[in-house]
């Protein structure tokens, strides 16, 4: 049976027709594609990359865009996509947020003509995959030390440096770089690396326990030479990175909602259908009733924050700290509702023929990346008194 | 060459049925619908018809207004143009009816080929294809797996019992899909976006020159009298297979003896 998706107010009256008609197709896209597989892959370590072409012919790639033939959705839709697919698996999530938000956005927004005329259609088309270099081995949650450098070098810019935890970096054919111009006190921009520039490498982070299938490597660059066209003329400072991170936070707000709404989904029906103690299904016993209440109503909140977000988004009034509670708050639910889904399984949620357990692992990786959780606890702390616990960096 | 495809709006082929309270219609409280798997095939294949020779594709429907969301996405996959025959206000019309409804309002098109399903999922009748090139007046091929364009005609093959039939037959003509013609495109989101900006036309049974009141409900000559769902299904009998031999002996006692299927 198809999945009925998780409505327990009613909000699907929210929605336009043509924002439910893009949520059904990617739904019936991940029931019909995705979930015949994805537990195999995941055993396996391997990201179906014979998804990709599939993906690229729904639009599922740079779907906010309105030029190059792409179908310039609203931000609604955007959710709802990210919402059906991490339903699926978090990593096919993270590749579409990694294009999309992280890849074909910036290229979008601060890229030459050039640029966008090379890269965007075919990153659309999925004929090339992108990915997003921020992250240091030295720095996650504090990406302004960066030590990477990119130096000015006759006609070219000479890359140093290394960067990790970076999805899609080995089977990327062009990299996002982040790195500060001419030394290490010079402001923070953007490069094109392409796959098979000498001085480039993208080893494998071996030995994943979560997002299994999706790819996560480093990159390393050794006196890496680009052309001096490579760097993205539109931004200079943290600011390029970091409202990079805010699209892609923002889709991971609804990712986590789907997250929650597969384990949920799947507890409700195990604990309908498992009976223990005088022939009752589990789902009788109070304790039972309990983690699925709180599921149903954490959902429910989620769904909510999210949508809002979305429609502020879409008038333009949509703040970065806005995201950090939606990220921080939808991927803590997310996690929440794995575990009490893993708990109603009992045995059987520790087994891949239930989909709970690779949710819950996958859900580790999504609490840790774009913005820790107690990173967005301190971004929303300094929002409400005005005082920076921390010194973050400025968008 | 332009196509109109002929489109029921049906349950979810995975949808529980219940039962109505009145015994004899499906509760339709829980029930999802999609576009008649059948239908699919034929929407498929016009559409790739259209963009090997151009044309056009117009889908057509008899329903109430949820099937709008059905024929949108018909739009979102390639279709141009869209039809409801509004079912609102009217009390049940028979297999015939909605073949003369269906018939009323592809008359008033251009065309060169009509398409429907081989069957709707829904009631399974199998009347439809010819039923609707009868009202036409056109030849019909049903049960189609395989289509070849010619100038002014189609070669279709057929499914029949242990072979393939080849036939040819002129065109305009009323085609039937079956399984294994083609492999339905999923919808894009381009194309949900272009479905938005086009329009569903809705008209009423007399603007296509179908008098509803004349063959629904008890004017209907087909009724439905009564509704009931199989019997529950009994537990499954495992036979323990400690000795195999013993086992496929008492296998077949029981396909025998108790199953009656050999
Ligand atoms: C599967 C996966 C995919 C990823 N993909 C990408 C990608 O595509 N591109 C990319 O650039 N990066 C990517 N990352 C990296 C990710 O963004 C970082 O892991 C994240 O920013 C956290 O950095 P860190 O791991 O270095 O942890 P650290 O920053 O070392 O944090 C460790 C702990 O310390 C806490 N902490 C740190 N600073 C403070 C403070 N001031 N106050 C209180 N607590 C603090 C954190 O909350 C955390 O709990 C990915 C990571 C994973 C796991």
């Amino acid at each position: 049976m198809g999945f009925p998706g998780v409505d327990f107010l009613g909000l699907d009256d929210m929605f336009s027709d043509d924002e439910r008609a893009v949520r059904d197709l990617v739904r019936d896209f991940v029931d019909a594609e995705i979930l015949p597989i994805i537990e195999d892959c995941a055993y396996e370590g391997r990201f179906p990359r014979e998804l990709v072409p599939k993906m690229a012919a729904l639009n599922l790639f740079g779907s906010t865009i309105a030029e190059y033939g792409l179908p310039g959705l609203n931000n609604v839709a955007y959710g709802l996509i990210m919402q059906e697919l991490e339903r699926g698996d978090s990593g096919l999530r993270s590749f579409v947020s990694v294009q999309s938000s992280l890849v074909m956005y910036p290229i979008y927004t601060y890229g030459s003509k050039e640029q966008k005329d090379t890269f965007i259609p075919a990153l659309g088309k999925g004929e090339k995959i992108g990915c997003f270099g921020l992250t240091e081995p030295d720095f996650g949650s504090n990406p302004g030390g960066m030590r990477t450098v990119a130096k000015k070098d006759g006609d070219s810019w000479v890359l140093n440096g290394a960067k990790s935890w970076i999805t899609n970096g080995s089977i990327a054919d062009v990299a996002v770089v982040w790195a500060k111009e001419g030394g290490p006190d010079g402001p923070v921009r953007g490069f094109l690396v392409e796959r098979g520039t000498p001085g480039f490498s993208s080893p494998e982070h071996r030995m994943k326990m979560s997002l299994r299938a999706s790819v996560t490597s480093q990159l390393v660059f050794e006196d890496c030479r680009i052309p001096l066209s490579n760097v993205l003329p539109g931004v200079s400072g943290l600011k390029g990175p970091l409202s990079c991170l805010t699209q892609a936070r923002y889709g991971i707000s609804w990712g986590a909602i789907g997250s929650a709404m597969a384990t949920y989904h799947c507890a409700l029906d195990y604990a309908k259908s498992r009976k223990q103690f005088r022939d009752r299904p589990i789902a009788s016993h109070q304790l039972v009733q309990e983690k699925l209440a709180f599921m149903i109503t954490e959902i429910t909140k989620a769904q909510l924050l999210s949508l809002r977000l979305g429609r502020q988004k879409d008038a333009g009034k949509l703040l970065p700290e806005h995201v950090s509670m939606a990220k921080r708050n939808n991927v803590w639910v997310a996690r929440e509702c794995a575990r009490m889904a893993r708990e109603i399984l009992g045995a059987n949620g520790i087994v891949g023929e239930y989909p709970v357990f690779r949710h819950m692992a996958n859900i580790e990786s999504v609490f840790t990346y774009e913005g820790t959780h107690d990173i967005h606890t301190l971004v929303l702390g300094q929002a409400v008194t005005g005082i920076p616990s921390y010194n973050p960096p400025q968008e | 060459m332009n196509h109109v495809v002929c489109i029921a709006y049906v349950p979810d082929t995975e949808t529980k049925i219940k039962i109505g309270s009145d015994g004899k219609s499906i509760d339709e409280a829980d029930v999802k619908w999609i576009v008649s798997p059948y239908d699919e095939f034929a929407l498929e294949e016009a559409i790739k018809a259209k963009e090997a020779k151009g044309g056009t594709v117009t889908v057509v429907t008899y329903g109430p207004a949820r099937a709008d969301v059905g024929l949108r996405e018909c739009l979102a996959r390639g279709a141009d143009e869209a039809i409801r025959i509004a079912s609102e206000g009217i009390a049940d019309v028979d297999s015939l009816g909605v073949a003369q409804m269906l018939a009323g309002a592809i008359k008033t098109l251009k065309y060169d080929v009509v398409w429907l399903g081989n069957k709707g999922v829904g009631t399974d009748a199998q009347v439809m294809v010819p039923m609707v090139a009868e009202f036409l007046d056109l030849p019909h091929v049903n049960l189609v797996t395989k289509i070849e364009w010619k100038a002014g005609a189609v070669t279709a093959w057929r499914e029949i019992e242990g072979a393939k039939e080849v036939v040819e037959c002129p065109l305009p003509a009323v085609i039937g899909a079956q399984k294994g013609l083609n492999e339905p495109r999923y919808a894009s989101l381009k194309g949900i976006m272009a479905a938005k900006k086009k329009q569903i036309a809705v008209k009423k049974p007399a603007e296509v020159g179908v008098d509803a009141a004349a063959m629904s409900g008890d004017k209907s000559p087909v009724r439905w009298t009564k509704l009931e769902l199989p019997p529950a299904r009994q537990a499954v009998k495992l036979v323990p297979a400690d000795d195999p031999a013993k086992a496929a002996e008492e296998l077949l006692r029981l396909l025998r003896d108790e199953a009656k299927v050999l």
